[in-house]
C-alpha cells in the first residue's frame, strides 16, 4: 500500500460516515466561516424548519462582502452611505447572528475583515482542521495545512444545522514547486504562472498539494496568495504541508491552542505532512527561477503572460478569446505594458496581508502616482490596518496620492460602492479579471502588489523590476 | 424540491466556454437575502445595455430562447465563484438542465442540490447539440440518458445519491440528520 498525502491523512481523520457507491460520506467540519452574501437564504431554511446551529462555537461570522470601505462603526453611518440592498443584507446579518447565538465580527469590531485574512489572523485556521464557507476562496486557508473549500449556500444551511457535509472524495494533485524567486517576482506570480499551465480547469475535480523545494523559502502570507487562487485553476482547494514557517505564524495567536494544548497539536499536526511515497492522480512540475512577473490580458485567469511579453494571437476556432481580447480593448501581437492605466486596486483576499502592503510601499515611497489614476489600498483586515497604521503606510500611501480605506473586499466585486467605472482599465491584486467582475465594463488586468504600484505610478501597465533596486 | 424524472425541451445555446458566475449573475445582484427573484437578472451584463434595454442579438433575447428549459453551453460552465445564486438565477429563470463537456465543481455541486441538472456529454453530442439550437431533446434522470431527437440517446455521469435525491424530490439534509448519532458519537471520540 502507498503512502497517504496530506489531504489523505485529513479526510480520514474527519469521515463521519465513509463513502460507498449509494452515498457520499459525512466529513466533519472544523471551522465554519459565515459572511454576509451567501449565509441570509440559509438561516432562512434553519428558521422555516426550527433548527438551531449545532456549533455556534465551530462558527466563525464577519461581514466583508457588501460592507463600505468608507469609515462606518455603527448602522445609522452605514445608512448614509450604503445603497439600501447591502444595507439590508448588513442589517439582516446581524439579525441572523443574534437569533442564532452567533458571535459576529461586526461594523466597528476590531476583528472584522474579510473573511478568509481573519481567519488565519485569529489562529482559527490550523492544521490538520477541516474549514468551509459560502465562498470559493476558502482555498486560502489551505496554506496553513488546512483541508480548506468553498461550499454553496445550501451546504452552508447543512454545515450550520449538522456541522457536517456530504461529500465525494476528490483526486489529488501535485504542484512541485522548484528553483528560486528572481527579485520583482512574487507568490502572486507563482500562482498566476501555474493557472497560466494548467489552465482554469486544469484543477477540476482535484485536491492541489504545493509541494516542492520551492516551498520552504514562501512565508506563510505568500502560502495564502497561492492557495487562495487554487479555484482559479478549477480546484476547490490547495494546501501546504505544515512546517515550522506554520508552527511559528501561529504560535501566540488568539484562538491558536495554548500552553499544554499547543505540545499537542504540535504533535498531532507533525504527522499531517503527506508520506514520501504518496501517491497523487496528477502532477506538474513548475520552476520557479524562470518566472517574471505575471499579468492577465484576457477574461479569466488562464489568460495570462509575462508582463513583458506580448499577447497572444486567437486561434481562428476560439471565439471565447476574441470576445475577451475585444471586450478588454487589446490586440493581439501588441505587449501588454505600456497599456494606460485608470485605476489601481490594492486589496482583496489575495493580496491585502501586511507583506503586500509593504511590497506596494516599497514602490510608492517617495513617488508619485500617475495625475488621473485612481488607486486604491484596501487593507484585508482592521488588524492589518492596525499594523500597517503602526509602521507608517498609510502616510507613503496618501503622500503618493494613493487612497488608504477601510478594510474590506471592496473592488474585488464590486457589490459595496467600490467599483470600476465602465471601459476603464484597471490592475488588480485581486483574483478575478471576469468580465464585469470590478464593475460593468470594467476591464481587470491581474497582477501582484509590486506591478500593480508600478502601474501607478507610470500610469501604464508596468515591469515593476525597474523600481527594484 | 419537486421530484424530477424527465426534462423533455428545446434547447438554447451559449456556445461560449468558461462561462462564470460573474457572468450567470454579477456581483452586484447578490445584495438580496431571497433566493426568488434572480431569473431577471441571469445574464444580465450580456442581456441588457448600460441603459437596461435588451441586446438584439443576444441569444435570450431572442424568440428561440422562449419556454426552452435546457441551456447547452461551452466547456467549463460554471467556473469561478460558490455563488448558489448561479443555479437560483438559471431556474428562476426557467432552465432546468445545462448540458456542457465540462461543469464546474462547486456549480455542479449547487446544482444538484437545488433540482438543476448538470448533465455533461461527450465533445460529439455537444457539438451537434451546439449546432442544432432549438432541437427539442430528452433529458431522463432514471437512465442518466441524453435522449436526441432521432432517438439516439448518450448517457451521462450522474452521481447515485444525486440521481436518487432528483427522482424522490429529497432534500440531503434529511440524510444528515438521520445520521445524528453517528456525528454525536464523532464529537463525543474526537473531543
Ligand atoms: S476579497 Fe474578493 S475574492 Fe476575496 S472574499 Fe472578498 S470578494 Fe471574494
Amino acid at each position: 500500500m502507498s503512502g497517504r498525502s496530506l489531504f489523505d491523512k485529513i479526510w480520514e481523520q474527519h469521515v463521519v460516515l465513509p463513502e460507498n457507491s449509494n452515498t457520499p460520506a459525512i466529513l466533519y467540519i472544523d471551522l465554519h466561516l459565515v459572511h454576509e452574501v451567501t449565509s441570509p437564504q440559509a438561516f432562512d431554511l434553519l428558521r422555516s424548519n426550527g433548527i438551531s446551529v449545532r456549533r455556534p462555537d465551530l462558527t466563525l461570522a464577519t461581514m466583508d462582502h457588501s460592507t463600505p470601505t468608507v469609515p462606518v462603526s455603527t448602522l445609522k453611518d452605514l445608512k448614509i452611505v450604503a445603497e439600501p440592498e447591502a444595507y439590508n443584507q448588513i442589517v439582516q446579518m446581524e439579525k441572523n447572528c443574534e437569533e442564532f447565538g452567533l458571535e459576529l465580527r461586526g461594523l466597528g469590531n476590531s476583528e472584522r475583515g474579510i473573511v478568509h485574512v481573519i481567519a488565519p489572523e485569529l489562529g482559527a485556521t490550523q492544521p490538520g482542521k477541516t474549514i468551509v464557507c459560502g465562498d470559493s476562496h476558502t482555498s486560502t486557508h489551505g496554506a496553513l495545512g488546512a483541508l480548506a473549500f468553498g461550499i454553496g449556500t445550501t451546504e452552508v444551511y447543512h454545515v450550520l444545522a449538522t456541522q457536517c457535509l456530504l461529500q465525494r472524495k476528490p483526486k489529488t494533485f501535485a504542484i512541485n514547486l522548484e528553483g528560486h524567486l528572481q527579485s520583482g517576482v512574487t507568490a502572486k506570480d507563482i500562482i498566476l504562472g501555474i493557472i497560466g499551465k494548467i489552465g482554469i480547469d486544469g484543477g477540476t475535480g482535484h485536491a492541489i498539494e504545493y509541494r516542492g523545494d520551492a516551498v520552504k523559502q514562501l512565508s506563510i502570507e505568500e502560502r495564502m496568495t497561492i492557495c487562495n487562487m487554487a479555484i482559479e485553476g478549477g480546484a476547490r482547494t490547495g494546501m501546504f504541508a505544515p512546517d515550522d514557517s506554520t508552527y511559528e505564524y501561529l504560535h501566540g495567536r488568539p484562538h491558536a491552542p495554548q500552553d499544554e494544548a499547543w505540545d499537542i497539536a504540535l504533535k498531532d499536526w507533525k504527522m499531517l505532512p503527506s508520506d514520501d511515497d504518496a501517491q497523487f492522480d496528477k502532477e506538474v512540475t513548475l520552476n520557479v527561477s524562470k518566472l517574471r512577473p505575471m499579468a492577465t490580458f484576457g477574461t479569466n485567469p488562464g489568460m495570462v503572460i509575462p508582463i513583458d511579453g506580448a499577447i497572444p494571437s486567437p486561434s481562428s476556432s476560439d471565439q471565447g478569446f476574441s470576445k475577451a481580447l475585444d471586450y478588454m480593448q487589446l490586440e493581439a501581437g501588441q505587449p501588454l505594458a505600456g497599456s494606460p492605466v485608470d485605476v489601481v486596486f490594492i486589496g482583496s483576499c489575495t493580496n491585502s496581508r501586511l507583506s503586500d502592503l509593504r511590497a506596494a510601499a516599497s514602490v510608492l515611497n517617495g513617488r508619485k502616482v500617475a495625475e488621473g489614476v485612481r488607486t486604491l489600498i484596501v487593507p484585508g483586515s482592521a488588524q492589518i490596518k492596525r499594523e500597517a497604521e503602526a509602521e507608517g503606510l498609510p502616510e507613503i500611501f496618501k503622500a503618493a496620492g494613493a487612497e488608504w480605506r477601510e478594510p474590506g473586499c471592496s473592488m474585488c466585486l464590486a457589490m459595496n460602492g467600490d467599483f470600476v467605472p465602465e471601459g476603464k482599465l484597471a490592475v488588480s491584486t485581486s483574483n478575478r479579471n471576469f468580465e464585469g467582475r470590478q464593475g460593468k465594463g470594467a476591464r481587470t488586468i491581474l497582477a501582484s502588489p509590486l506591478t500593480a504600484a508600478a502601474s501607478a505610478i507610470n500610469g501604464v501597465v508596468s515591469d515593476p523590476r525597474t523600481f527594484i533596486s | 424540491m419537486e421530484p424530477i424524472n424527465k426534462i423533455n425541451s428545446r434547447t438554447v445555446v451559449i456556445p461560449l466556454d468558461d462561462v462564470d458566475t460573474d457572468q450567470i449573475i454579477p456581483a452586484r445582484y447578490l445584495r438580496t437575502t431571497v433566493r426568488a427573484g434572480l431569473g431577471k437578472n441571469l445574464f444580465a451584463d450580456w442581456r441588457y445595455d448600460k441603459n437596461g434595454t435588451e441586446v438584439a442579438d443576444f441569444v435570450l433575447n431572442n424568440d428561440e430562447a422562449n419556454d426552452a428549459e435546457i441551456l447547452v453551453a461551452g466547456r467549463n460552465f460554471g467556473c469561478g465563484s460558490s455563488r448558489e445564486h448561479a443555479p437560483w438565477a438559471l431556474l428562476d429563470y426557467g432552465f432546468r438542465a445545462v448540458i456542457s463537456t465540462e461543469i464546474a465543481d462547486i456549480f455542479r455541486s449547487n446544482s444538484l442540490k437545488n433540482g438543476f441538472l448538470p448533465v455533461v456529454v461527450d465533445e460529439q453530442t455537444h457539438e451537434w447539440l451546439i449546432k442544432n439550437s432549438g432541437a427539442e431533446i430528452t433529458l431522463d434522470i432514471e437512465s442518466s440518458s441524453l435522449i436526441l431527437p432521432d432517438g439516439r440517446s448518450t448517457s451521462f455521469p450522474l452521481e447515485s445519491f444525486s440521481q436518487y435525491c432528483l427522482l424522490n424530490g429529497i432534500d440531503e439534509l434529511g440524510f444528515l440528520m438521520d445520521n445524528s448519532a453517528a456525528i454525536d458519537a464523532y464529537e463525543e471520540q474526537t473531543n
